[in-house]
């Protein structure tokens, strides 16, 4: 489903802050595979997944998706095969608009957009209905304006609207790393019950170890730009967390610094 | 200070706030859907005029004349929204070199000549001075202009209400959720701008009839009214919750509140060379208000307002 091919991407080329943020990264999914992915800050988790967007174009190497070279192809165009959670809550939903406005905006990912009417009847009964699988009481509140709903909320919807029309891979980036603990664990939960529905080829970033074992039947771990440990099947299931920090150890050669993964 | 005066001046001052509110919609399109500050228009508010008048100095009909001046006011538009998008020239500054450029173009519609006159006893405008009093009723600039200003508005509200419309407010909500969702930035960007300044544009061509003259100074600080109409329309009208279409009305009504008080203004004893720095003070005033009031005055949210979860 998708294919990754020795892609590369150095910032600020030839200047003082040059960063080599990829480096020869290599990535191959099935389709319904959920891979997690974790790594200290800076291991390029998140470069990743924006190469993968085409928030810029990669330097070298080719991304296909579903077969489909995407690599030269435009953010907005990529956009008809993928459905992205940032994490930042602000950054996924128009806050100006009001909630069914935004599933409008993103039932209609990767079709042309005419002079037809923004949002039919038809359309709200039917996010009436998806909205109940978040279980946020947000189906009967579908003209409140995005801006007044909490970062759980926004993020929320902002899974939904990633899902509504089937995205051939969805890019999950840190999405429950700004929320309350609680928060967290109920946006998590919609996303397993989103994605074990429509069996969607996902890939999740976590900064939570713990998190990253449970869920998804694949789990990959990063380090300078490229993948040092890849794991999948039974062989996941059995892992530990102190497991993923001896594996980081003995596969980058260095301690596993980081206050963040160690209280998760 | 004769009270008679400025009641006498009243209806005059309606009729030119109306035909701003149509420029400060065309403002509002840009400024606060898709959140550009877009100063093309000071050069648009000319050249409408300058196109609709030498248009109809050639013999055609006002209304084709004004279309006229719609499509040039797009094409300023779109020379802009290329500067900034495919050349990724910052927005003020793209507005600023179109702006520029368009004063020689505007120049060169009027025959290299600063000002053009349209007399009304020969041509059959749409609007003039002379048509606020004495007039049939269905000639009056006031009610034509009112018409104008509703038909408009439901263009707006309908075309807002497309996809392709409801993308333009998502670009200006949200770029980055925008392109995630597939909506192609630059082209909102550009068709927003494009139909900012075809409004202007038409605006000024009426303009331009109810002065009786295209004047290459005539957009001189149009942004600045512009924005004023917008800003004062919020501030009075902002606690009334509306639509869409209503926030547009109070844009327009805001164009008239300003020229009323400009009368006013007028009528004190201030002379007509002063008005440009009384309309940037009052625009001003008007931005630092709400910033003023949200630092100094704010107030804790009101218990079971916002939800939080």
């Amino acid at each position: 489903m998708l294919n990754i091919h020795r892609i590369s991407k150095t910032f600020n080329a030839g200047t003082v802050n040059e960063k080599r943020a990829l480096s020869g990264l290599e990535l191959h999914l099935q389709e319904g595979d959920f891979v997690t992915v974790i790594g200290g800050n800076g291991a390029g988790k998140s470069t990743m997944l924006n190469a993968i967007a085409g928030t810029w174009f990669v330097d070298e190497g080719s991304i296909l998706i579903d077969g489909i070279d995407v690599t030269r192809l435009p953010e907005h165009k990529r956009a008809a095969y993928l459905g992205r959670v940032f994490q930042d809550p602000m950054t996924g939903t128009a806050a100006s608009m009001q909630i069914e406005e935004n599933l409008a905006l993103a039932s209609r990912r990767g079709k042309r957009r005419s002079l037809r009417i923004g949002i039919t009847a038809k359309e709200r009964e039917r996010y009436r209905e998806q909205l109940q699988i978040l279980e946020l009481g947000l189906e009967n509140r579908l003209t409140t304006g995005v801006g007044l709903l909490s970062g759980g909320q926004r993020q929320a919807l902002t899974l939904l609207m990633a899902t509504l029309r089937k995205p051939k891979l969805l890019l999950l980036d840190e999405h429950t790393a700004a929320l309350d603990p609680k928060t967290a664990a109920k946006v998590l939960e919609a996303t397993d019950k989103i994605v074990g529905k429509d069996n969607l080829t996902t890939i999740m970033i976590t900064h939570n170890m713990k998190d990253a074992i449970v869920h998804g039947n694949r789990l990959v771990m990063m380090h300078e730009g490229h993948i040092i440990y890849d794991v999948s099947g039974e062989e996941k299931k059995k892992l530990t967390v102190s497991d993923l920090f001896r594996k980081f150890e003995e596969a980058s050669g260095s301690e596993f610094a980081n206050d963040r993964m160690m209280l998760a | 200070m004769n009270i008679m005066a400025l009641i006498n001046a009243l209806p005059g001052a309606c009729a030119q706030g109306l035909i701003w509110g149509i420029m400060a919609i065309g403002v509002f399109i840009t400024y606060r859907i898709l959140d550009l500050a877009d100063l093309t228009v000071d050069g648009t508010m000319c050249t409408g005029g300058a196109v609709c008048i030498m248009m109809m100095l050639s013999g055609h009909n006002v209304w084709v004349s004004l279309l006229a001046a719609f499509l040039a006011g797009m094409l300023a538009g779109l020379v802009t929204g290329l500067l900034h998008t495919a050349f990724g020239i910052p927005a003020i500054l793209a507005g600023i070199l179109s702006q520029l450029g368009l004063y020689s173009i505007n120049l060169r519609i009027m025959d290299n000549k600063a000002n053009q006159a349209v007399n009304v006893d020969k041509y059959d405008l749409l609007v003039s001075l002379r048509y606020i009093k004495g007039v049939p009723f269905y000639k009056n600039t006031l009610l034509i202009a009112v018409v104008i200003i509703a038909v408009l508005i439901a263009l707006l509200y309908w075309f807002f209400g497309t996809e392709l419309g409801c993308s333009i407010r998502a670009t200006g909500s949200n770029p980055n959720m925008s392109r995630a969702q597939g909506i192609n930035t630059d082209l909102t960007k550009i068709i927003g701008l494009m139909l900012s300044n075809g409004i202007v544009a038409f605006a000024s061509g009426l303009y331009a009839q109810y002065q009786g003259f295209a004047d290459i100074n005539a957009g001189r600080g149009a942004i600045v009214i512009g924005l004023a109409a917008v800003i004062i329309g919020q501030v009075v009208f902002g606690r009334i919750h509306g639509n869409f279409a209503f926030k547009l009305v109070s844009v327009a009504l805001g164009g008239v509140i300003y020229y009323l008080v400009l009368q006013v203004v007028l009528w004190l004893g201030l002379n007509a060379n002063d008005l440009k720095l009384v309309s940037a003070t009052v625009v001003a005033i008007f931005l630092a208000v709400p910033y003023l009031k949200g630092k100094h005055f704010s107030k804790p949210v009101k218990k079971g307002g916002v939800g939080n979860a």
